[in-house]
This record gives C-alpha cells, structure tokens and sequence, in this order.
C-alpha cells in the first residue's frame, strides 16, 4: 500500500508544530508516508455553489498528482485540507457530468475518477498501526493531563465525509487515551470556533471561540487537542484577548494531537515545536511535569 | 421590523437563481427553526437563518442584502447536517454570498486589514477567509 502524505500551506509556516510532531510520531511507529514532490493549494475551503467547478481545479489536482503517483491513499493532518480533498474526491466519484468537464478542462493531466482514498492522519493511525500497539510504543505517558478531542467542523461535516459519524469523537479520544492521558467528554467537541470570521471581527470578538473555551473550562478540561490550524489560533492564540474583553475567565491551552502523540512516544521535545504554541500550553506541560525542552 | 409580503416584492426569478446557485430547493424549507438553534452565529446575525430560509422562499433578495447573516455564516454547515428537510442550508448562504460577490462588492476589505493581523493569521485563515468574503 503506497500512502501519499499532502501538507498544505499553514504546515510549512504558522503550524509547523502539527507537521513535524506527527511525521516523527510516524517514524517511531515504523510507518512511511511518502509527501507529494508536487502539491498545490487545496482552497481551504470547498465550493458550494453548483455552477462554481474552477474552485475544484486546486484541490483535484492535488488527487491527480496523488493517482500519478500511484498512491492508494492520500493521508492529511490539516482539518480544512481533509474536508476540501475528501469533498473534492467524493464529487469526482459520483457527478459524471462535473467529472467529465473538469477532466476536459484539465487536459494536459490524466483523468481523475476518484480512483484515490482521502483519509485524515487519524484514520490512518488506527488502520495502520492500532490504538493498542501505539499503547505500547508510548514511552512517556501523559499521565494526569486532562484533555478533551475538539474535531471542530471540518472533521465530521458534511456527513459523507466524516472520518466518524456525527457526535463521535472516538478516533481521537482513544488515541489520547492510548497515549495515558485523562480524557475528559466535552460536548462542544464539534462547535465551531468562529473558522474564517476571525477576518470580519475586531481582534477578541469571536464569541464563537470564547463560547467553546469556557465550556471547556467549565467541564474540568486543562487541554483541548486539535487538529486544525485555524481552530488553533482562535481557540488557542486568542486567548489573551478573550480575558482581556471579559470574554474567558480561565485559560485552557490548545495542542495540536500530534504534539501529544510524539511527547508520549519520546519524540525530541524541540520537533514538537511547543514555541508555536500559546505560552499557557507550555506552562501547563512543565506543571504536569511533562519535558517540553530538549 | 415588519416585512411585506406580496405579489409586488415576490420574485420567482430570484428564487430560481438562489436555487440554481445553491442546488438545493428552498421550498422544502418548513420553517421550524433548526438551522437557527444550531448556528453557532445566529446570536450575532441581523436575520437568523430561518429567517434568510423564509425571505429565500420569496426571492426577496431586496430586503436581504444590507443584513449581515450570510456573510455572519463560517459554513460550519451545523444547519445542513441537522435540517429536517435536508437542506444544505449552507449552500444557501453561499448562494446569497456570491449573488453579491459576483457584481464585484468585497464585504471586507483586504487592503484594510491591519498587518499585525496579517502577520499572526494562519494561511488557511486568509484564502478562507478571501474566498468567503471577496468577490
């Protein structure tokens, strides 16, 4: 099985900390993912008007690079990247009339028919490896850290491409369990965080965001992991702002999963980029007496 | 505010292109008011989407494009999953939101945005962002 790996733009700036922690974290557990030598923009966004297909050029194109290569999957660590790619793949497969135009239109490439499986890094980890065997790969436990999955939007809607049906967040809950940490459930695990509204609100007016953290801090939740780099920065980066406007009473710092996983696996602290984070993560690993430098 | 509804306002052509441009049908739309509950924008829009959903099935664009709600909605797409009658009402709020776009009006202005924020904002943010909310 040929795995092709898509990063994505903010993996390789603002979120290098949820890139480089989940390639080590796959190292450790043996697995080789190959990333694509050519990857464009995904969109960020999928189109959802009908008439609106040059929106799905990026993104297919992206699938196509993946055929070429002959990858049976294609694995994403970005929430957007995975809901755009997969949305993409599911139109190629099933509107003949669409696929057919945008296999006109892109006529210097091979056709497109959704011969390649999206799946999230997720999915991949409990098809390729297993809960239980990452169980025992773990080599520093995250014992004490009460945690809880926030999946947001793009993980699970629309249905027909969630990587688990609506209200279900246990891929990454038994990951984090795998990996020692106190999972605590949290109902607002799919609420979303404002996503691009952060452009059309005044720094710190994203209720949405503020909404989210104070119920998470209401549940006992020290932590939320996450696998989106804009549910990161509005839930985690904002914070300072959130308390300054009244809006939060308590922090609860934010990590990307693959952060969580490569400390429990004994990645070098300094892959895991914890720099990036808001500072209040940092603090919280040092109070738990988790080792965040090198 | 009270909205008239009558045979002056009502435009069967903008209902055709609402649903032309969503794909989906706005008259299956039974007004109960799911979509509105489970917005997580609803308390910062002028309209609440059943509202939009309503106006929508009367092709009453007038009366819809100085409100806020389409352009309040980050396609989470909380409406679509849970709409009873299985709309995509997220489709609709785009639909709403290119009807604009297309005759060149930006809601926010990129130029205006001020380079500290540019600075901080995940790339993600920004195409997003510049595709939800520029023409």
């Amino acid at each position: 099985m040929k795995i092709s790996y898509y990063p994505g733009c903010t993996l390789k700036l603002k979120a290098k900390n949820l890139e480089l922690a989940a390639l080590a974290s796959l190292q450790a557990l043996g697995i080789d993912v190959e990333e694509m030598d050519r990857w464009n923009c995904c969109g960020a966004v999928y189109s959802l008007t009908d008439d609106d297909l040059i929106h799905h050029i990026g993104p297919v194109r992206n699938l196509v690079r993946a055929k070429e290569r002959g990858a049976d999957k294609l694995v994403t660590l970005c929430s957007m990247c995975y809901n755009t790619l997969a949305r993409a793949n599911q139109l190629m497969r099933k509107d003949q009339v669409k696929r057919d135009t945008i296999n006109r239109f892109m006529d210097d490439e091979i056709d497109y028919a959704g011969e390649v499986e999206v799946v999230h890094f997720l999915t991949l980890l409990e098809e390729q490896v297993g809960w239980d065997t990452i169980k025992k790969k773990v080599k520093k436990p995250l014992t004490g850290l009460k945690v809880a999955p926030y999946y947001g939007c793009t993980l699970q809607r629309p249905q027909a491409v969630g990587i688990e049906p609506m209200g279900s967040f246990s891929l990454m809950t038994r990951l984090l369990e795998a990996i020692g940490a106190t999972v605590v459930p949290f109902y607002s695990a799919d609420k979303c965080c404002g996503s691009y509204q952060v452009l059309n609100v005044e720094a710190g007016d994203n209720d949405a965001a503020a909404n989210v953290i104070n119920a998470a801090a209401s549940a006992g939740i020290e932590a939320l992991a996450t696998s989106c780099p804009l549910c990161e920065y509005n839930l985690g980066k904002q914070q300072d702002q959130f308390m300054a406007k009244g809006k939060i009473t308590a922090n609860v710092p934010t990590f990307y999963f693959t952060q969580l996983l490569g400390m429990a696996l004994g990645v070098d602290p300094e892959v895991c980029h914890f720099e990036l984070n808001d500072s209040k993560a940092v603090l919280l690993l040092e109070a738990k007496q988790i080792q965040v430098a090198a | 505010m009270t909205l008239p509804i009558n045979a002056q306002n009502v435009s069967i052509v903008s209902v055709e292109k609402i649903n032309k441009l969503s794909g989906e049908n706005v008259k299956l739309c039974m007004q109960c008011g799911t979509c509105t509950a489970s917005c997580p924008m609803a308390e910062e829009m002028e309209f609440y989407p059943r509202k939009v959903m309503h106006l929508s099935q009367f092709g009453l664009l007038s009366e819809m494009e100085d409100i806020n709600t389409y352009w309040k909605c980050a396609s989470c797409h909380s409406c679509s999953v849970r709409c009873p009658r299985g709309i995509d009402i997220a489709k609709v709020m785009e639909a709403l939101r290119q009807l604009v776009l297309r005759t060149s009006k930006n809601y926010i202005e990129p130029s205006e945005m001020p380079a500290e924020q540019i600075k901080e904002l995940p790339q993600i943010a920004m195409v997003a962002g510049f595709r939800k909310l520029t023409s």
